[in-house]
């Protein structure tokens, strides 16, 4: 139970994906303009880092390791990631059309999300300044990723309601755009700091 | 002929700077700026990986089917990044631990894909050289450069060396990060389009269009490829 809270604290708040390990920014800055987008893409991403988690683990804990090919992780994970969100795309769209309008362009841009290979790559590293004395095992890898993808998501939708509000505001010529949402995102970002002093 | 080298590198190092006018490979740029060795090797690693990866895809651009370009494209640049993290594993371990995950993730760093996409699979090799190594030291310069603002104000050091105890230490943490990016790149479109302009004013018609030309080498396809 412990090591449960431990996960959802550390991925939800005090190790966010966005605030404080900067992975995912892309999407971050790109489709956060309107709040049913930001939340589109925060499912779309938390969806793929679940099922990458559950299959990347797998395979390098039983497969790669004992034969030995622990080196060629990153090759085999992207190709894993890649060919997840193909299929993904393929089932959703036969499954429910109306869902694949939705979350259907997101899919695609989501291949080279840092969040996504961030992910597996952590839960198959060193995770003992989250986890404490317990040993990683699947369970927890897919519990991480998929609250990691929460917090992903809640950062999106806070993200896209400043934004939204920010629509009503003059700013001057050279700051628009991007440099204006990231002095947002770094407010951000400083509150989620609070946090890693728990 | 010598002019069209210049054009693809003042394109990669100013007028495209994949960092400040493209705002792509933000991930690493945010995560590693508040060191400034850090973010200078991280540079330096996707200026290799970068030439590297133009280069072979220049290369194999015909045999490569246009279908499963990207699988390819994502294969090469992963293979290069596994022997890159080799290597730094082995030579520069300091710099290794520094890069932490960001030195796998260079695999989804939207430059390296970017470039293979938009230009290495429709330029010669020699080309697609200058270019990354072009867009590679844009990403360094951007990343240096804020590495130094940001070390300097946050932690009092440079690459290191501590210079000054005073410091505003929230600028070392991805608060300060995105401060320092977003200001960056306010300051430097802002000297971009008031260089633009004084050209303008100026008169100078031939230059501007040569700068204007060159914004757009990228839409041009090269007939002699």
């Amino acid at each position: 139970m412990a090591t449960f809270i431990a996960i959802v604290l550390a991925a939800v708040l005090t190790n966010n994906f966005i605030t404080v390990k900067t992975y995912g920014i892309c999407p971050f800055l790109g489709v956060s303009k309107k709040t049913s987008s930001a939340v589109g893409m925060g499912v779309a991403v938390t969806l793929v880092m679940v099922l990458a988690t559950a299959v990347t683990y797998p395979i390098y804990e039983y497969v790669m390791v004992p034969l030995g090919f622990d080196f060629l992780e990153i090759i085999v994970f992207i190709f894993i990631i890649a060919s997840l969100v193909q299929m993904i795309e393929k089932i959703i769209q036969k499954l429910s059309p109306s869902l694949y309008k939705a979350m259907g362009i997101y899919l695609p841009l989501i291949t080279t999300n840092c969040a996504v290979l961030g992910v597996c790559e952590m839960v198959i590293g060193d995770m003992s300044n989250i986890i404490g004395d317990a040993t990683m095992n699947m369970g927890w890898a897919v519990l991480y990723a998929l609250f990691a993808g929460l917090g992903f998501t809640l950062v999106m939708i806070i993200m896209s309601g400043m934004r939204e509000k920010l629509n009503c505001v003059k700013v001057s010529k050279s700051l628009a755009g991007f440099p204006i949402s990231m002095i947002t995102a770094s407010f951000i970002c400083m509150a989620f700091t609070v946090f890693t002093y728990i | 002929m010598k002019n069209k080298y210049a054009k693809i590198t003042l394109d990669g190092l100013i007028f495209n700077n994949p960092t400040f006018m493209l705002v792509l490979g933000t991930c690493p740029t945010l995560g590693l700026i508040s060191s400034a060795s850090s973010a200078l090797g991280m540079g330096l690693t996707v200026v290799v990986i970068l030439t590297l990866s133009n280069m072979l895809i220049s290369a194999l651009r015909k045999v490569i089917p246009n279908e499963v370009r990207i699988p390819s494209y994502i294969v090469i640049i992963a293979t290069l990044v596994t022997l890159a993290r080799m290597i730094l594993n082995k030579l520069v371990p300091d710099l290794y631990d520094s890069l932490g995950g960001f030195l796998a993730l260079i695999v989804v760093n939207c430059i390296i894909l970017g470039r293979a996409e938009a230009f290495a699979n429709k330029h010669n090799v020699l080309e697609s050289a200058v270019d990354g190594l072009a867009n590679g030291f844009g990403f360094t310069f951007a990343l240096t450069v804020m590495g130094i603002i940001c070390e300097f104000l946050g932690k009092g050091s440079l690459f290191g060396v501590q210079i000054m105890s005073f410091k505003i230490s929230a600028l070392a943490t991805p608060a300060g990060a995105f401060i320092i990016y977003g200001l960056s790149i306010a300051v430097f479109t802002y000297i971009i389009d008031t260089f633009m302009r004084s050209r303008r004013i100026r008169g100078n018609k031939v230059a501007r269009e040569n700068l204007l030309d060159s914004k757009t080498v990228d839409a041009q396809p090269v007939k002699e490829a």
